[in-house]
């Protein structure tokens, strides 16, 4: 039986790397006592996977992995058993099964949205209404962004415009923030932060390191033309 | 969850932040404000490392059972983080309240190898307390050291109050009773060192005196007043069951060295190997209940969802309970997602079937500590280890379809021959000759027989504590001796041959051995940029040879020169149980090539059954 399993990461958890965080949660099976299933061989492992790494230093209420289990309780008792397993920082939300050939999460990831706010030190002089304005002649108004994206192996040009499918300022109290909605996955991965140095680059500004606290809302799949899904809602509650 | 201590900016500039956040599983959170006494428990290494040792689980648990105490960790900081700290005065932190250990009452260090004593001095430089005990004013923390290398902790007692000598378990409620009617009294620092001292257990160097004689020699070491003890006694648990023991070990998010469950099986070893310094403070050997361990076992598994467990002991065949614990682990937890993690088992049958069970055989591999190539060399230093059993054990998993040998032994050991040295590359051929014996259809292709060598470093209360060492070249030219006898073998290319750094033997040897003379030179290095001098890719023999040019410390004075049979040594005013008439006796017979039986055979009157209690007793309730 296939599980998805949907939690967040916050506070000092944001420290905790992928690889970490994968460590941690084998463990939390273990200890919430989860029938989860082993690959057979001589040293098996869980069947675990997760949908679209989180970078080291941003915290999130939206991250998803998909276990295989023998047997289950529901959805509500096994949040339970796996919040009494969780340190302070990491939080089960939501537990549930998916249908049987269901894709792994990792597989259909096409989005993400995240909030940014500004770290202590680095806040920008320029108002919320003067950054609204910024933010529609940078983004809202051109038909194209076309901008150079180092790879690893040459440099690319893409065009923004299309993946990048929400980008607006927020009041977040009473101080500015941006909040952006960006194409997620094994290719054409946007990081939250290169939108911004676009723009920063737009108001003739450099973006320092740090300015900003990223925080991961939610993962989706589907696309702009189907509309996007959260993974969450892919898979039914167990009563 | 307690706010960093170091800034965003910082954390993720930094390798592995995760080392200084704290937040682990098990963690235990008091309100630091709530305690009578804060105490910052430091293993002087890097966290992965310093995480992965038992000892300080142990007392982080019992330390934190006392509702006055709130016990926190605090590791090295990697030469990363070091550098930004102290570039920007940041003073270190313990990692549960992310506050400076200088506020703490107590810095707890334990000292497990020789190569971390700069590290020790970065905990006391990055808290912002000064290096000298002597120069600590009223409200700096009491810095305590414990651990095996305070054995002999004179190289490094400059920079303690004071040390515990022994098994912690035992005297700590006494000396934090101390502290807190000091406390309350608003006693001095000193007088409260005087006191503790008077605690069973505690030497607080600072009370004795010590002088040398025109050798160079140690010719007196006195209390400065009456009431302070000639002796310090060495403390050791001698209820195993009712010791408490850790139920929720602390879970690193970072893979630590030790990423399992650790059973502690028994205490001390009944081999009596005469280089092994834990074989000899550690006595009488003391066992734990198996009823016990397997509790814990599953106690421990739940509370922390470990996937492997694993058995610490110093001699593990030698716990009379393995079978029946082994047995059990396997059964209760095999096939569930727990591996079970055997640690060097003596090669038997037993052993064989059970390693079959738990492990790869394609993968695995054997593990013989030989420690020494020649029967002559083995019986110097009381190793039972025969040729006959090693073949025997090799040959038994030849055929079980293992192919991976590996082998330990170490050069430059008293009275040692070339032919000894020899004798370690045609053990390994041996070996190789018994696996070819095997039909060619029933083997898999070639065996692979790892030979690893270190050098020998004589430690305080073992019998070769009086033994020679020899230089750097002599050390790297005994290595020689021994590749060229492995490339003159018949199955030279089924063996490989690794030897350890002679520099750092060198170093170890004099902190092992030195007086308080040498903290001049470990304070120097420390200056010169020494740190983490345990981790290959930092240690600069270089550097610490000029720490010693320039404090005026002869190195070959502690290594090189004899040492009289009646000599005072720097650790003799510690009983350790085992005494020097004792460790006399069995340098003698080291000399003579005589063995002594183990203490399950025939005791041999170390001095250790003083205690009342372990072997010493066995079957005689």
């Amino acid at each position: 039986m296939k599980i998805r399993i949907k939690f967040s990461k916050s506070g000092n958890m944001k420290f905790i790397g992928h690889l970490d965080t994968m460590r941690y949660f084998q463990k939390a099976m273990r200890r919430a006592d989860i029938d989860i299933a082993y690959s057979t061989g001589f040293s098996p492992h869980q069947i675990m996977s997760f949908a679209a790494p989180l970078g080291v230093g941003i915290t999130s209420e939206g991250e998803y992995m998909d276990i295989e289990v023998n047997s289950t309780g529901s959805t509500s008792q096994s949040i339970r058993a796996l919040n009494d397993a969780m340190v302070n920082g990491f939080s089960v939300l939501d537990y549930r099964k998916l249908p049987d050939h269901a894709k792994t999460a990792m597989s259909i990831v096409t989005c993400a949205d995240y909030t940014l706010t500004y770290r202590e030190g680095y806040e920008t002089d320029l108002s919320y209404e003067q950054l609204c304005e910024a933010v529609h002649a940078f983004y809202d108004i051109p038909e194209k962004i076309e901008i150079v994206k180092q790879t690893k192996k040459a440099e690319k040009i893409i065009d923004l415009k299309q993946l990048v499918y929400e980008f607006k300022v927020l009041s977040v109290e009473g101080k500015p923030a941006f909040y952006v909605k960006v194409s997620t996955g094994s290719s054409d991965n946007i990081k939250p932060e290169l939108v911004l140095e676009h723009f920063y680059k737009y108001l003739g500004a450099e973006l320092q390191k740090f300015t900003f606290q990223t925080h991961r809302h939610d993962v989706y799949s589907g696309s702009v033309t189907e509309g996007f899904c959260s993974l969450n809602d892919m898979g039914e509650v167990i009563e | 969850m307690s706010r960093p201590a170091l800034s965003d900016e910082i954390l993720l500039t930094i390798d592995q932040p995760a080392r200084y956040i704290g937040g682990e599983l098990n963690m235990v959170e008091k309100d630091p404000a709530s305690v009578d006494i804060r105490f910052a428990m430091c293993f002087p290494d890097v966290y992965e490392i310093g995480m992965s040792h038992l000892g300080i689980q142990i007392l982080y648990d019992m330390f934190n059972k006392r509702e006055d105490v709130y016990c926190e960790r605090v590791y090295s900081p990697w030469p990363d983080l070091h550098a930004i700290m102290k570039e920007q005065h940041i003073p270190l932190f313990a990692l549960e309240s992310q506050q400076p250990v200088k506020n703490f009452d107590f810095l707890g260090i334990t000292i497990q190898y020789e190569m971390c004593y700069t590290n020790i001095l970065q905990i006391l430089d990055l808290s912002q307390i000064p290096l000298h005990a002597k120069e600590r004013g009223e409200d700096m923390p009491i810095v305590i050291g414990g651990g095996p290398c305070t054995y002999n902790p004179e190289p490094i007692a400059e920079f303690f109050d004071l040390f515990y000598i022994g098994e912690g378990e035992i005297s700590y409620d006494a000396l934090f009773a101390l502290y807190k009617t000091c406390k309350k009294d608003g006693v001095k620092r000193a007088d409260f060192l005087r006191k503790a001292a008077q605690i069973p257990g505690i030497y607080v160097p600072s009370m004795y005196e010590v002088t040398y004689g025109s050798d160079g020699c140690l010719a007196s070491f006195t209390p400065k007043y009456e009431d302070i003890p000639a002796k310090v006694e060495k403390q050791l648990v001698l209820d195993m069951d009712s010791a408490p023991y850790p139920g929720k070990p602390l879970v690193p998010f970072i893979k630590a060295t030790q990423d399992r469950v650790v059973l502690e099986l028994q205490r001390g070893c009944i081999r009596g190997c005469r280089f092994c310094q834990a074989g000899m403070i550690y006595r009488p050997t003391r066992e734990k209940n198996v009823a016990r361990l397997k509790q814990y076992a599953y106690d421990m598994l739940k509370s922390t969802g470990h996937e492997e467990i694993s058995l610490s002991s110093l001699s593990s065949s030698d716990y009379s309970g393995l079978e029946e614990l082994v047995t059990f682990l396997i059964d209760q937890f095999h096939g569930k997602g727990v591996n079970i993690s055997l640690p060097s088992l003596r090669i038997d049958a037993f052993s064989l079937d059970v390693m079959e069970k738990v492990q790869d055989i394609r993968k695995s591999s054997l593990t013989f500590a030989p420690e020494a190539g020649s029967q002559r060399m083995r019986d110097v230093i009381n190793k039972g280890l025969t040729k006959d059993i090693i073949l025997e054990g090799a040959g038994q998993a030849f055929e079980g379809g293992w192919q991976k040998v590996k082998l330990y032994f170490m050069l430059g050991l008293p009275t040692e021959t070339i032919e000894d040295m020899q004798a370690i590359a045609e053990l390994a051929n041996d070996i190789a000759v018994r696996y070819y014996e095997i039909p060619k259809e029933k083997r898999n292709g070639k065996c692979q027989i790892t030979i690893s060598t270190s050098f020998f470093v004589p430690k305080p209360f073992t019998p070769l504590q009086w033994a020679t060492m020899c230089t750097a070249d002599e050390y790297l030219g005994k290595a020689k001796i021994v590749n060229e006898a492995v490339k003159n073998q018949l199955n030279r290319k089924s063996i490989r041959y690794n030897w350890h750094e002679a520099d750092v033997t060198v170093l170890e040897g004099v902190f092992a051995r030195g007086d308080r003379r040498v903290s001049a030179a470990i304070e120097r290095a420390y200056e010169k940029g020494a740190l983490f001098d345990a981790w290959s890719e930092y240690f600069n023999n270089e550097r610490w040879l000029d720490a010693f040019a320039e404090t005026g410390v002869d190195l070959s004075f502690y290594t090189l020169r004899p040492r009289e049979l009646d000599e005072l040594f720097p650790w003799d005013f510690i009983d350790a149980g085992v005494t020097k008439e004792f460790l006399k006796r069995e340098w003698n017979r080291a000399c003579e090539g005589v063995v002594t039986p183990n203490c399950r055979m025939n005791c041999s009157g170390c001095g250790a059954r003083k205690y009342g209690g372990g072997v010493c007793f066995e079957d005689q309730n």
